[in-house]
């Protein structure tokens, strides 16, 4: 899909995006306080003498946001700066309490890596990141309490946040979604960033400019945090017509800073050329430089989760599922660990490697694709709150696999395992197999019995069968399983029906 | 040059003592630590009127400590420092005391929290006086830039009734200390700031090496520069002090984690084979003749002890003003910026934020503070980074690597601390960069991070003291304490100001 052109008046342009993504690192405290980084609270609840830059506090550095980072930097397939340094950048506001943030600004802790995507239509595509630095946040300035003054809550002030910068290799909208849909998926699997775009734990800056296709870059603008995958696509778009019309109209687009209207789906200058900040980067003279060693990389390397690819991979060497179906189930970690905990039992985790027994991983496949996200989605469930556990969808696919129970009967069974789930009163596919007393028959008398009397009630359609009408074949069948209330295997009502009208 | 000889150990009145002998006093239960805290209360009751060492005083609180280290005492539960008199220059966060900066800016703050020197001073018994002043935000060399005022140095010219300035930035700490209005006093160094001051006022004053004391809760200036150290009378009084204050701090990253020697077991360490270097570049010309026969003295002294003098070379000396003024403005332009009327201190209501900015700022900071503002914004900003901030940082390496190189010949280094004596408060320099000069000698030890002492040696022409300059390796304080106690000795410098009782004795 990397032919998304926008066509104007004079032809066709192409769109060039590098993303900013700004993640809040997952630690229990900010980056250099102990305060909590949690996110919400009563206005200035986690805010320690550090952060709200009280005279003669110090900055101490978290080392677990910086594991984080290394981890993160690890997972993008990224260059780890063993000698990184904080910067301070300074500049007036508000709610930036010191008046300068800490930052990395000339050696971050990790240099260029690599995201691999893979847009909706199956087209793989790739993402260089330039850059990964640590950096804290601002506080947030609060207009509505009162008419005539603005609050600052510093909540926020001090939280750890990731900076990571891509190459200007995005085409097009979707490849933004793509790349920004896995870079969450690789921060959530990693747990550096829960990825909550909506809590503002996730947020990113656009860079968007055009070109004629083949054309060297043209000027562009960085549209400022931007809250959502969807708004991210919204803004380019919008962005990139604009600028399509800046340029047809002979127009030239300056380089600003950039705001997106969702509503009225259009951007707008944030702040003008006279306001351009000179920050003033240097050396943070109270922290010493940053120096890890390659010993400790090592051991977070060995110690880093399964990343979404090589999970994918060994699902479909090890499960035998579809690139379809293992998109699906490692799209976020608990579905695929769902998934192994339904195939495998609890210990799931010491059979990693291993050939799964091949029918019990298709049909785990089969039922969490179908019924299970469907009953997932009408009780607005989630999979690591779903009403029916792995544990217990095991049992109820393990009765399918010993005959106990047909498919039809099991799809009944599930139901009734939902509807209890969410009651509050999960109950096993046993214990109610048991109770309405669903157990497959297989005895092959009962069967023929029933046959007999199916054919018998309509030797009419017999004879009609007999002269050639097969389709009647199905109707049999489910006249014999309607008699016998769906419980009769349907392989032996196959096969006996076939015998008896031979 | 006037030498006296100690003939007593025994004050006459509790504030001669010095912070040792007052030690030994109170553990001889010879007198109460309130007797002695007291006597110091009065003292600073009489005298600082026309001092103005203290911003603001403490009476009720040094008495309350006072009567628990009395309690302490007789129960035999004593530490280096219960019952002893300090004063803490106003640059150190002291909980629910007001702690100013000596600036308008910081207006009543009253900080929840101690700064750990301070901290580490009362956990070992001391009693604060109060809090003293400084040069606004620690920037000046005259302590005339407080807005609380000038301090006024205790020493007179020979006929003359002129007031002197007591040096800056620690002029408060400098000044009290020489009054007999405390037994030593909490002192800030960030280019020379401890030993200009007590070089003007006849005291002793460490600047440590960098790292050795933390800087948390201590009002920032230049963080890669400023460093909390010790002033009082004698060396030994600073080297009990100096020990008391230092050790690694978790909650400042640039501290070190190293065990704090005893220093006061260096005093009267013997100097044999010692090597003392003398810098020539250090002889700058237009300097006074008393001061380079002092020099000179001082080096005979410790050749005397069986120390080895030699010439040294520290090429990049010339540099170190400028490249001290890049560095340490930049990193004030941007520490200062957390003043901004939002959080705590003064505000200055205006209907737009901008403007609530700008008014404070203006109204808040000193013709100093903002001129060094002002600089320090003007050499990182873009354009002039290069040009400026990082040549600096360049030179500052160099400056740094002379002195390694001179610490692989010798231990010690030894100089004048100040270009000349205390000057009178109308002779202070008009021009900003003439006044600068003052920091000429004592610069280049604190953009290499070592560690440097001031003792007074003599006195000028005039009758004022004049003041020589130890410097060290890194953590090299035990070599300079050592040394410097050598040339205590042989100056036996035991003048006091005038209008105050001996220091050391009667005589």
């Amino acid at each position: 899909m990397s032919d998304y052109r926008i066509t104007g008046e004079t032809g066709e342009w192409e769109v060039v995006v590098g993303l900013e993504v700004h993640a809040q690192v997952v630690s229990n405290a900010k980056l250099f306080s102990g305060a909590s980084a949690t996110y919400g609270g009563q206005p200035n609840e986690h805010v320690s003498l550090i952060d709200a830059a009280m005279p003669g506090m110090l900055p101490v550095l978290n080392g677990e946001a910086v594991a984080q980072a290394v981890r993160t930097g690890l997972g993008l397939q990224a260059k780890i700066n063993l000698f990184s340094r904080f910067d301070r950048k300074n500049y007036f506001y508000a709610d930036l309490p010191q008046g300068y943030q800490i930052t990395q600004f000339e050696f971050p802790i990790v240099g260029t890596g690599l995201v691999k995507t893979e847009l909706p239509d199956g087209t793989a595509a790739q993402v260089g990141i330039t850059r990964l630095h640590l950096e804290q946040d601002a506080g947030k300035s609060l207009h509505d309490q009162d008419p005539k003054r603005s609050f600052i809550d510093l909540n926020r002030a001090g939280v750890a946040l990731m900076e990571i910068v891509s190459e200007p290799d995005i085409r097009s909208p979707e490849e933004a979604g793509a790349y920004l849909r896995k870079l969450r998926q690789i921060l959530r699997y990693l747990g550096t960033c829960d990825g909550n775009m909506e809590e503002g734990s996730m947020r990113a800056d656009v860079n968007v400019s055009v070109r004629k296709p083949g054309e060297d870059y043209r000027t562009r603008c960085e549209i400022k945090n931007v809250n959502s995958v969807r708004f991210v696509m919204q803004a380019i778009e919008a962005e990139a017509r604009r600028q399509v019309e800046v340029w047809e109209a002979g127009g030239t687009v300056d380089q600003q800073t950039l705001a997106f209207d969702h509503v009225k789906n259009e951007t707008r200058p944030l702040r003008s050329k006279e306001d351009a900040h000179d920050y003033r980067y240097f050396p943070e003279p109270d922290l010493l430089p940053l120096q890890i060693t390659q010993e400790w990389v090592d051991g977070l390397k060995a110690a880093l989760p399964e990343l979404p690819e090589e999970k994918r991979a060994r699902l479909e060497g090890d499960y035998g599922v579809t690139p379809y179906e293992s998109g699906v189930l490692t799209a976020e970690q608990p579905v695929a660990d769902f998934y192994e905990a339904t195939v495998w039992g609890p210990d799931f985790a010491s059979h990693k490697g291993q050939k799964a027994p091949e029918d019990i991983a298709r049909l785990a496949a089969n039922w969490m694709l179908g019924d299970f996200f469907a009953a997932l989605n009408r009780t607005g469930t989630h999979v690591e709150n779903s009403p029916v556990s792995a544990l217990a969808l095991r049992e109820l696919l393990s009765l399918i696999l010993d005959k106990t129970i047909n498919g039809k009967i099991a799809k009944e069974v599930f139901e009734t395992m939902v509807e209890r789930g969410v009651a509050g009163k999960p109950t096993s596919a046993k214990a109610i197999v048991d109770e309405k007393g669903l157990r497959q028959v297989t005895d092959t008398g009962a069967i023929e019995r029933e046959i007999d009397a199916v054919l018998a009630a309509n030797a009419d359609k017999v004879a009609e069968y007999k002269s050639g009408k097969d389709k009647l074949f199905g109707f049999f069948v489910g006249q014999t399983m309607k008699a016998m209330k769906g419980k009769a295997n349907p392989a032996m009502v196959n096969e006996l029906l076939k015998q008896k009208l031979s | 040059m006037t030498n006296s000889t100690a003939t007593s150990t025994k004050p006459t009145k509790l504030t001669d003592h010095t912070l040792a002998s007052a030690r030994d006093g109170l553990r001889n239960k010879d007198f109460t630590a309130l007797e002695l805290t007291n006597a110091f209360l009065d003292a600073i009751e009489r005298l600082d009127g026309q001092i103005n060492s203290f911003i603001t005083r403490t009476p009720e609180q040094a008495r309350q400590a006072a009567r628990q280290a009395d309690e302490a005492i007789a129960k035999g539960q004593a530490k280096a420092l219960t019952g002893i008199p300090l004063g803490i220059k106003d640059l150190f966060a002291t909980k629910g005391v007001r702690t100013t900066a000596a600036s308008r800016i910081l207006g009543d703050f009253t900080p929840p929290y101690e700064s750990t020197v301070t901290q580490n001073l009362l956990d070992d018994g001391a009693v604060f006086l109060g809090k003293l002043n400084l040069d606004e935000f620690a920037m000046g060399s005259t302590n005339l830039t407080s807005a609380f005022g000038g301090v006024e140095n205790p020493w007179k010219r020979h006929g003359s009734d002129a007031k002197l300035v007591p040096g800056g930035s620690s002029g408060g700490s400098a000044a009290a200390v020489a009054a007999g209005l405390c037994l030593g006093a909490t002192g800030t160094d960030t280019g020379g700031s401890i030993r200009q001051p007590a070089a003007y006022c006849g005291i002793t004053g460490i600047k440590p090496t960098y790292g050795r004391c933390s800087r948390f809760g201590q009002i920032a200036f230049a963080s890669s520069l400023d460093q909390a150290g010790p002033m009082a009378r004698t060396l030994q009084d600073c080297a009990i002090l100096l020990e008391s204050m230092a050790g690694f701090d978790p909650k400042d990253a640039t501290s070190v984690n190293q065990p704090v020697p005893r220093y006061e077991a260096a005093l009267g360490r013997s100097i044999k084979g010692m090597k003392i270097g003398i810098p020539r570049e250090y002889r700058v010309p237009g300097m006074p003749a008393d001061i380079d026969k002092l020099w000179q003295e001082a080096a005979s002294w410790l050749k005397a002890a069986g120390a080895e003098v030699v010439d040294i070379s520290l090429p990049h000396t010339k540099h170190a003003l400028p490249t001290y003024y890049i560095a340490a403005l930049a990193e004030a332009s941007s520490n200062l910026a957390r003043y901004d009327g939002v959080r705590y201190g003064m505000r200055a209501e205006r209907p737009s934020l901008d403007e609530m900015y700008e008014a404070t700022r203006a109204e808040g900071f000193g013709e100093e503070v903002k001129r060094r503002i002002l600089l320090g914004t003007h050499v990182l900003s873009s354009g002039y980074y290069d040009a400026y901030y990082l040549r600096a940082q360049k030179v500052r390496t160099l400056i740094q690597r002379d002195f390694l190189r001179a610490f692989e010949e010798v231990d010690v280094i030894l100089t004048p601390t100040a270009p000349s004596g205390a000057f009178a408060w109308d002779e202070k320099p008009t021009d900003p960069v003439q006044m600068y000069l003052n920091d000429v000698f004592t610069v280049p030890a604190s953009l290499a991070g070592v560690p440097a002492l001031s003792l007074p040696g003599g006195l000028d022409s005039q009758g004022v003291p004049l003041g020589l300059q130890l410097i060290g390796r890194f953590f090299g304080e035990e070599d300079i304490i050592a040394a410097g106690h050598v040339v205590e000795q042989a100056a036996a410098f035991a003048t006091t100001p005038k209008g105050r009782p001996a220091l050391h004795a009667s005589h």
